[in-house]
């Protein structure tokens, strides 16, 4: 065990270098650079101090070398678009990101998980196919046009914050008010973020649950006279759980994918914004860092994932152990 | 269900066929006047022989409020200028099926063009990434060795990073400002580059284990090079995997065609895409009134919906996940 957690934590640093390293090259190979911000009235003089200053005038490898041994003091650079150091920037994104992908994550396990055992159990009925026919629709919206149609469908009905992280006034709310308000401005990324992943974990659910009650053992504990709630929960769900904890790690991936998108339409403050103002920007520093915080998610989305499975899979926990 | 993707696929393909015929104005001609003007209503009846529409009169810019100018009659025109039906767009009367745009350009015109790009890029990008895929994939599982190691460690890395993000990384670094042109064969290249690796793992896999099956040993004994083994004999093992992999990454590049070009890093305004045409769907005080802006996100929807009710009823079901 301690050896797998070990070489995953490796394989995460080596990511982690890899992608941000990358992001630097690409950032400063790519035409044009950060002191385009300045506007089309600065001074060479200011352009020559701005290079200067992100090193922008010296060649790319030493920059990167300078770069890597500074990193390594947890100095990851400033950002010329925020005029700060990134570390604090990006840690407050990627808090943001990581607020939003957990509750989508959540409610999609317990949505999709809930609903999948009551169509998964149920052949017939209105409301199982109900439930059945909207996981199909809701598997053919991705965040992009899920997050669109919410925002229409709060623009029109005025129920719910059409977009950002908190509303105007809040500012010397106290923090009960402030965290109200969050979570309210929370729901819809949330949906639009976790209703595809909750489609799918129903349909998987669903297919692995009518499975597994046709199974003999099954079979046998409904003959004896269980009740059927027992059997459901107590045996068939544990049995039938083993392909949703497969996807996982692959779900947590995606959920870093569809947040960009949900986070750009619904104007949530996190690390896809920051990430894509820094690239149209050019600010270098800003660049890597988002590019080593989203790394990490996913270094951790995917451990994450493989440690449920072994959880749920003996065979993958005698892998691992081994 | 099967059948009712297929006639959905069908129809849209069809429709982006024949955008220039179906489409009643020409997808880049702007009415001033007719800013954000809503659909056009078809009248019946009022004294005129067959359907006809009133002029549209602004009364409001700032509310974007339009009033019918009843006293004027504009006949539907059929058949005629090379097109199904139009209005009289040459005056300033353009049948609005789908209302305009921000800048006065035709919805419904601009979503049948919009089509072809969307679609074309998809369906070729689908293309190159299974056939490199495919053949990557056979000849690491064919050959072993440390060529096989090396494949499945570069398709290894490529599968873990998060491919919108990589998108966004490669788009971004190139100019800002392309012409559509060159944006095509940009974003075809980066999808194709990061869709392969998902199937060359597959395909390794499946000839791995069919290379040792007596109809691929007899047909080396019978003396067929390795090429004729591999494209006569083992990737047609492999076709049933790469038609289900086909279907998920065509969904996942049209929509990361109109990500790209929503967060305005894809197609060029003048372009008309599903993606550029989202951009307008993003204006919140635009959208509550003008539900019609949303027809692009409707057609991505039918793609995906086609896509999966073809796939669903085949047996076996994909759960999609793109990442």
């Amino acid at each position: 065990m301690a050896r797998f957690l070990i070489r995953r934590l490796a394989f995460a640093l080596v990511l982690l270098f890899c992608t941000s390293s990358a992001a630097l090259f690409l950032t400063r190979l790519a035409p044009g650079d950060v002191t385009s911000q300045l506007g089309l009235f600065a001074s060479p003089v200011e352009i020559a101090a701005a290079r200067t200053r992100f090193g922008l005038d010296r060649n790319p490898i030493a920059q990167w070398g300078s770069w890597l041994s500074r990193a390594a003091l947890l100095d990851f650079g400033d950002s010329f678009l925020y005029n700060r150091p990134v570390g604090p920037l990006v840690v407050k994104a990627a808090g943001n990101t990581a607020v939003l992908a957990v509750c989508a994550l959540i409610v999609a396990t317990l949505a999709g998980i809930g609903l999948g055992i009551f169509t998964g159990t149920r052949r017939t009925g209105w409301l199982s196919g109900l439930v059945r026919a909207a996981s199909v629709m809701f598997l053919s919206v991705p965040p992009l046009l899920m997050s669109l149609m919410l925002v229409f469908i709060a623009a029109r009905t005025r129920l719910l914050p059409t977009g950002g992280m908190s509303s105007a006034g809040t500012v010397d709310a106290s923090w009960v008010e402030t965290m109200i308000d969050v979570a309210w401005h929370l729901v819809l990324p949330t949906l639009a973020l976790a209703l595809p992943i909750a489609a799918a974990f129903e349909r998987l659910q669903s297919q692995s649950m009518s499975e597994a009650v046709r199974q003999p053992f099954l079979l046998a504990a409904i003959a004896r006279g269980l009740p059927r709630r027992e059997i459901i929960w107590r045996h068939a769900w544990r049995v039938s759980i083993r392909p949703i904890c497969g996807v996982y790690g692959l779900v947590i991936g995606s959920l870093l994918s569809g947040s960009f998108i949900v986070e750009f339409v619904t104007a949530w403050p996190g690390i896809g914004r920051l990430m894509y103002e820094a690239l149209r920007a050019r600010d270098i520093y800003l660049v890597s860092a988002c590019a080593a915080a989203g790394a990490g998610f996913l270094a951790f989305g995917t451990l994450l994932g493989d440690l449920l499975l072994a959880v749920a899979d003996p065979r993958v926990r005698e892998d691992i152990e081994a | 269900m099967r059948i009712a993707g297929a006639v959905l696929l069908g129809l849209i393909v069809l429709a982006a066929c024949a955008a220039p015929w179906l489409a009643p104005n020409s997808p880049n001609q702007r009415f001033p006047d007719l800013l954000y003007a809503p659909p056009t209503k078809i009248h019946l009846g009022d004294g005129m022989t067959g359907p006809h529409l009133h002029p549209l009169k602004i009364v409001s810019r700032l509310e974007r409020r339009f009033e019918e100018d009843r006293a004027t009659h504009v006949s539907l025109r059929w058949f005629t200028g090379g097109v199904l039906v139009s209005a009289d767009p040459d005056k300033g009367v353009p049948l609005l099926v789908l209302g305009a745009d921000a800048f006065g350009r035709d919805r419904f015109s601009r979503l049948l063009h919009g089509s072809r790009a969307t679609l074309a890029l998809g369906v070729l990008a689908t293309l190159f990434a299974t056939a490199v895929g495919a053949l990557v994939g056979g000849v690491a599982g064919y050959a072993g060795g440390r060529l096989d190691a090396l494949l499945s460690r570069v398709s290894e890395f490529v599968v873990v990073l998060p491919a919108i993000y990589v998108t966004l990384a490669l788009r971004a670094v190139m100019p800002l400002v392309l012409p559509g042109s060159t944006i095509f064969l940009l974003l075809l290249t980066i999808f194709a580059l990061l869709g392969w690796p998902m199937v060359a793992r597959g395909v390794r896999a499946i000839v791995l284990v069919e290379r040792d099956r007596e109809y691929a040993v007899a047909a080396r004994a019978a003396g067929a090079s390795p090429t004729r083994l591999l494209t006569r004999h083992l990737l047609p093992a492999a076709s049933g995997y790469l038609s289900t992999q086909a279907s998920l990454l065509l969904p996942a590049f049209i929509l990361a065609e109109s990500t790209m070009s929503y967060v305005g890093l894809g197609f060029p305004d003048t372009t008309p895409t599903w993606g550029t045409m989202l951009q307008d769907a993003s204006n919140v005080a635009l959208i509550g009134d003008a539900p019609w802006a949303l027809a692009p996100a409707a057609a991505i929807f039918m793609v995906v919906l086609g896509v999966n009710l073809l796939v669903q009823s085949t047996g076996r079901a994909p759960i999609q996940l793109e990442r």
